[in-house]
């Protein structure tokens, strides 16, 4: 029960923090609203399938709003050494990792709660009768997403480098969990049947459990200096 | 609050060596603190003062050596129970500037575990005279209020090691001598307390010993009792004329 309280705890705090910082939140929409500007004025949406472009689009919005959460997450906890008052307290460090990654996975189901209903408008599409399935496909690939990038973050917070290795180690490493995110998208925008994408959820799904099982497992040796 | 056992100092270091790279900012360190007593830090900068905490803390580990809190292999010993018993206070506040004075103080309490975290933030913001800021984010305080908070913090879940690293910077004169009195009512408790500063003269009536690094080894190690803040003022003088190390503050 205490372990799930200390979860719950930091990411209150880190909740709590980004909310008395909306310049930090309105750069991060606004960042990935200008991904969908720019690629709205790019193409032309009349002649090209949304569900073509579509899917690549919103993932490349989600995953680098996605990034700058982690980045401004981590950002706390560098300045002032504060992770070390964190580590010196008497929990197990697995329970901060939860706690990140939960902060990220609201912070980017906020930003995809928003950019979603403005994709809707914007390229003239819809979900049709598959919204659940899409939610559920947001929530298994966001989930692996933050459950790697925190993994990373945590590894590179204290390097000099830190925000810049964070971003050339997660990208690659997310590569599975992005491709399995664009094709299911894809798959319920052109209204193929379950079976035929059924193995990129499989795919998500075992991403999320993979990283986030070791991680757990591995975070204390992670964060030793 | 778990009491140590009477015959086991709150802190034995065997050895204790810990390098950064290829630079030693600890050479092998022989330290022995038994429970209830203040042990005074001197060095001059890069000398491994700062280092020395930090292991101790069980922070950073040793590259080599042993080192045994209250009887404990910290090897060995179950890390979160040691952490429970154990107070650093280092150059950094570890306070966030975005939540006020008493979530800062809740959140930690909520770390350590303790049973009533609002009662006991509110007892550490009133030690630390910062009752009528309790609701201000911690980014609108001055050097001095942030050092007061840090020392609230560090003292919030009444350990029983106490490792403090320049606790008197920042602090005007009244603060540095109500700290200076909190820390010997605490180490009359039975708490034991390493500090390093170059605050010597307010820190001399706290210390029953003056350990002297240099390089990262110890120098000197007096008991304090012969020891006025003119002796003590001498002795920094000596120290901090000596050659540095890599081992920071």
């Amino acid at each position: 029960m205490r372990y799930f309280g200390v979860v719950a705890l930091i990411a209150a705090k880190d909740l709590k923090s980004e909310l008395r910082r909306p310049d930090q939140a309105v750069a991060l929409l606004f960042f990935a609203g200008l991904v969908l500007v720019v690629f709205h004025f790019t193409f032309d949406f009349t002649i090209i399938d949304f569900a073509t472009l579509g899917p690549g689009i919103l993932w490349v919005a989600f995953i680098f709003s996605g990034v700058l959460a982690l980045s401004h997450t981590f950002q706390a906890e560098r300045e002032a050494d504060r992770i070390e008052g964190i580590l010196l307290a008497p929990i197990d460090p697995s329970a901060f990792y939860l706690g990140k990654v939960v902060s990220t996975v609201i912070i980017m189901a906020g930003v995809e709660a928003i950019l979603v209903p403005v994709s809707v408008v914007m390229f003239n599409h819809r979900f049709g009768s598959h919204i659940t399935l899409t939610i559920l496909v947001l929530i298994l690939n966001t989930i692996g997403f933050a459950a790697v990038g925190t993994l990373l973050a945590a590894m590179t917070t204290r390097t000099r480098l830190g925000e810049m290795l964070l971003s050339l180690l997660l990208l690659p490493m997310a590569v599975p969990i992005t491709l399995a995110a664009v094709k299911t998208t894809s798959a319920i925008l052109s209204g193929r049947p379950f079976d035929r994408y059924a193995h990129w959820l499989t795919l998500s799904a075992a991403y999320d459990i993979i990283f986030l099982s070791a991680a757990v497992l591995l975070f204390d040796y992670v964060l030793e200096e | 609050m778990i009491t140590a056992p009477s015959n086991e100092p709150a802190v034995r270091a065997a050895a204790l060596r810990r390098v950064y790279g290829t630079l030693p900012a600890l050479d092998g360190v022989d330290l022995t603190a038994p429970s209830g007593t203040c042990i005074l830090l001197l060095g001059a900068n890069g000398a491994g003062k700062s280092t020395l905490l930090r292991v101790l803390s069980t922070l950073i580990p040793p590259t080599s050596g042993t080192l045994w809190i209250h009887g404990a292999d910290v090897r060995q010993a179950d890390r979160v129970a040691l952490r429970r018993r154990i107070g650093l206070l280092a150059h950094q506040t570890y306070l966030y500037e975005d939540l006020s004075a008493a979530e800062n103080l809740q959140f930690y309490a909520r770390l350590y575990g303790l049973p009533s975290p609002r009662d006991a933030a509110r007892e550490a913001l009133a030690s630390a005279a910062l009752g009528d800021r309790a609701d201000d984010f911690v980014r609108t305080f001055s050097r001095g209020m942030k050092q007061r908070l840090a020392i609230a913090r560090t003292l919030l879940h009444d350990p029983d090691l106490l490792l403090l690293d320049e606790p008197f910077t920042g602090l005007d004169r009244e603060s540095c001598a109500d700290l200076t009195g909190r820390l010997a009512a605490l180490r009359d408790a039975g708490r034991t307390c390493v500090l390093a500063t170059h605050a010597v003269t307010v820190a001399a009536g706290l210390a029953d010993r003056v350990v002297v690094l240099a390089a990262g080894r110890i120098a000197a190690d007096h008991p304090a009792a012969r020891m006025g803040p003119r002796e003590l003022e001498s002795l920094l003088g000596e120290v901090t004329r000596g050659p540095a190390g890599p081992g920071g503050a």
